[in-house]
């Protein structure tokens, strides 16, 4: 079976361990996480985690109830409408042409959000592949550190 | 009632209605300790290991179906329990295993004793704590209990630091639980359930593949009304053994790796595949691609993950097994026609006679599946059988008369060495008049041979049962079959004086040689009121077949060579 990419977003009971449960539980079962990350919902004791994942149809399937069967996992959802989004920070240096920049950075839906004395740093929030392109397009501007926040997903 | 830490512990413990607890002390859990001292709720019982703790906390576990309790130091001793508490998970096993911690101030910090317990039992716990706060601790030990038992059971670990055991706090024991995030399904969808009735009514050779859920949920009744009403045929794996009953005519036997002939080519033949509570186990299915092959799966499991794990199945069912089996006969009353499955059982039977489960005995020296036959005859329905891991577990599974749930006791997932005699033991305090049997090997029993000690300052007479053939047998019968003879490690020629080190631990022990010693060896431990170790010395290069090389179609088995018996 081909691999699949799969974003899951798991709403979680908001206690210390629970990240390291589930981090736990892709590496002891051999799971692939592409990004991953954590925050909590406001107002309540849950936290809500988006995974971006890779694998078999059966592979995904197992995570879902796998994840599922976590005491403290409260909800997983899984499926393709999802609507995704994903930071990025990257930093240039000062000699780089800051038009330009603000030009591709503006492209992507970003701009620059800080500008020292010997650096530029741009901001894009977007689909996660526009990102990449993104990413692909800094490139001729030497960028001296990119840096990416994973991905981030709510249902449509 | 304003308690401290450790007294709040033995409150549960005691409201939780457990009579006893297994454990060994240590300077993190001392609290609980002095508490266990002044109360008379519960009787504790020093093991000389904290392995054998948490199995003994095991074996009473699934000789009853209640929770089983352990208790364990911080540190070393909580590492010592982590073999218990996978073995426990591997085969869903209610249990609570109370651990000491490192005072809070100390977590984090290299402490004497301190190890990430929560962290390292994460994987081989179905759930675990680490208490931070003396007013979390009696609902985290009610949600343990809770835990352990609802839903696919499974171990459960309170990691308890030392200042929690001592600080004082409310204490009023919930009477319920709400996790919102764990919600088992019991009842499984009536219109899966209607559609697999459906499956059941139109196929032509069922197979009821009978796992160890329907133990662990008390379902055995059940298996064997449906079995009887529409006459379909079962099969039962390692954990399943005495569900149907040893002497039930629908029962082919045992299937996978050291199945009888007849259940594995049930499997490879049925069209539909009927699993109650079995997981496909790697050692059940053989290669997967040639599992079943004509058959549609109708799987009923309280787990979801187990459905759909490994084999695509067609009618799944999420729920308690028992409760689902009800949902079965009461949609087949009436509509299932008995002799539709005549042709299927005879072709069966016509499998078994070409060839049953046998060996070829010995007048000369002990044939290892003659000693447990014979165990089986002397002791029966009435006893209770532990094992440890290897040959003489599947010699046990084979030819061992099981007529009962819960008489079987074994490791079957995590395959743990050293489980049978404290499991024993645990069995043995769970049902004092019964007679419990451990049969073991030369190899396992030195794994946890230290609870003779034990079993001698409680009076817990459990009967160890040695299949001696100074061999790692298992091992080496695939060093046999499959690496050209080279007995890498295997041989264990030098060995203790079993007789000698069961007497030094003020146990009794005999040496076996020939078939009246071993009547008369078993007939006299049952006897004396002592734990006994029976050093039998059996065929040395035995071999359990049949065999289903590992990752071979279950069709393709490796037979017994000539058929005497």
């Amino acid at each position: 079976m081909a691999d699949v990419r799969r974003v899951i977003s798991v709403l979680v009971e908001n206690e210390s361990s629970v990240l390291s449960r589930i981090s736990g539980l892709f590496a002891g079962r051999g799971y692939n996480i592409e990004t991953l990350t954590v925050a909590p919902v406001p107002e309540s004791n849950l936290s809500h985690i988006t995974i971006a994942t890779k694998g078999s149809l059966r592979v995904l399937e197992q995570i879902t109830k796998q994840l599922h069967k976590l005491v403290p996992v409260y909800k997983v959802i899984e499926h393709n409408k999802m609507v995704e989004k994903e930071m990025v920070l990257v930093k240039f240096p000062i000699e780089q042409n800051l038009a330009d920049i603000q030009v591709l950075c503006g492209a992507y839906n970003g701009g620059i959000v800080n500008v020292g004395e010997s650096m530029i740093i741009g901001m894009v929030a977007d689909e996660p592949c526009r990102v990449k392109h993104f990413i692909q397009a800094t490139k001729r501007y030497n960028p001296i550190e990119v840096v990416r926040g994973g991905v981030v997903a709510i249902e449509r | 009632m304003n308690i401290n830490g450790a007294q709040m512990v033995c409150e549960a413990i005691i409201a939780e209605g457990v009579t006893t607890v297994f454990g060994y002390p240590g300077g993190a859990i001392m609290n609980v300790y002095d508490e266990i001292y002044k109360q008379n709720g519960f009787e504790h019982i020093l093991n000389r290991h904290e392995q054998a703790s948490v199995h003994a906390a095991d074996g009473y576990a699934r000789a009853t179906g209640e929770v089983g309790v352990a208790m364990v130091t911080s540190g070393p001793g909580f590492t010592n329990a982590v073999t218990g508490l996978a073995t426990a998970y591997m085969d869903s096993i209610p249990m609570v295993v109370i651990s000491g911690q490192v005072p809070l101030s100390l977590i984090g910090t290299d402490g004497f004793q301190e190890i990430d317990a929560v962290g390292i039992s994460r994987p081989c716990t179905k759930h675990n704590y680490l208490v931070r706060d003396i007013s979390d601790l009696p609902r985290i030990l009610k949600e343990a209990f809770h835990i352990a038992r609802t839903g696919r059971p499974g171990p459960v670990l309170v990691d308890v630091p030392k200042d929690i055991t001592a600080e004082f706090g409310e204490f009023i024991y919930p009477k319920s639980v709400n996790i919102p995030s764990y919600k088992p399904t019991y009842k499984g969808n009536t219109r899966q359930i209607d559609k697999a009735v459906d499956a059941i009514l139109k196929a032509k050779k069922p197979l009821l593949y009978i796992g160890g859920g329907v133990v662990l949920s008390n379902a055995s009744d059940l298996v064997r009304k449906l079995a009887e009403m529409s006459q379909i045929p079962a099969v039962e794996t390692l954990m399943a053994r005495g569900v149907m009953g040893a002497s039930n005519p629908l029962l082919q036997g045992m299937l996978g790796m050291h199945g009888n002939y007849s259940s594995n080519m049930a499997m490879s033949e049925t069209d539909l595949v009927i699993s109650l509570g079995a997981r496909f186990d790697d050692r059940v299915t053989g290669k997967l691609s040639e599992f079943a092959k004509y058959a549609d799966v109708i799987h009923v499991d309280i787990d979801p993950a187990n459905i759909g794990k490994l084999v695509d199945v067609d009618y799944p069912i999420v729920g308690d097994v028992k409760v689902v089996l009800e949902k079965f006969i009461e949609g087949l009353e009436g509509r299932v026609d008995p002799e539709r499955y005549t042709d299927w059982l005879e072709v069966l039977e016509r499998y078994d006679n070409l060839h049953p489960q046998s060996y070829v005995d010995s007048d000369e020296v002990i044939k290892p599946q003659w000693a447990i036959e014979r165990l089986g005859q002397l002791v029966g329905e009435q006893a209770i059988i532990t094992s440890d891991v290897g040959q003489h577990q599947m010699w046990a599974a084979q030819h061992y008369p099981f007529d009962r749930p819960r008489q079987w006791i074994n490791s079957g997932g995590l395959g743990t060495m050293g489980f049978g005699f404290p499991a024993a033991l645990g069995a043995k305090k769970a049902f004092p008049d019964k007679t419990v049997i451990n049969i073991t090997g030369d190899g396992s029993i030195l794994m946890n041979v230290q609870e003779l000690v034990t079993a001698s300052e409680y009076k817990i007479p459990v009967i160890n049962v040695i299949l001696n053939n100074h061999f790692l047998g298992m091992v080496r019968q695939w060093q046999t079959f499959f690496y050209e003879e080279r007995y890498s490690a295997t041989d264990l020629t030098f060995q203790p004086n079993y007789k000698a080190l069961a007497e030094a631990c003020h146990g009794i022990g005999y040496d076996v040689t020939t078939k009246a010693e071993f009547d008369d060896a078993i007939k006299d431990a049952i006897k004396k009121d002592k734990v006994a170790f029976i050093n039998v010395q059996v065929a040395r290069f035995e071999n359990v077949l049949p065999m289903v090389p590992a990752a071979g179609a279950l069709y393709n088995m490796m037979l017994p060579t000539k058929e005497t018996k």
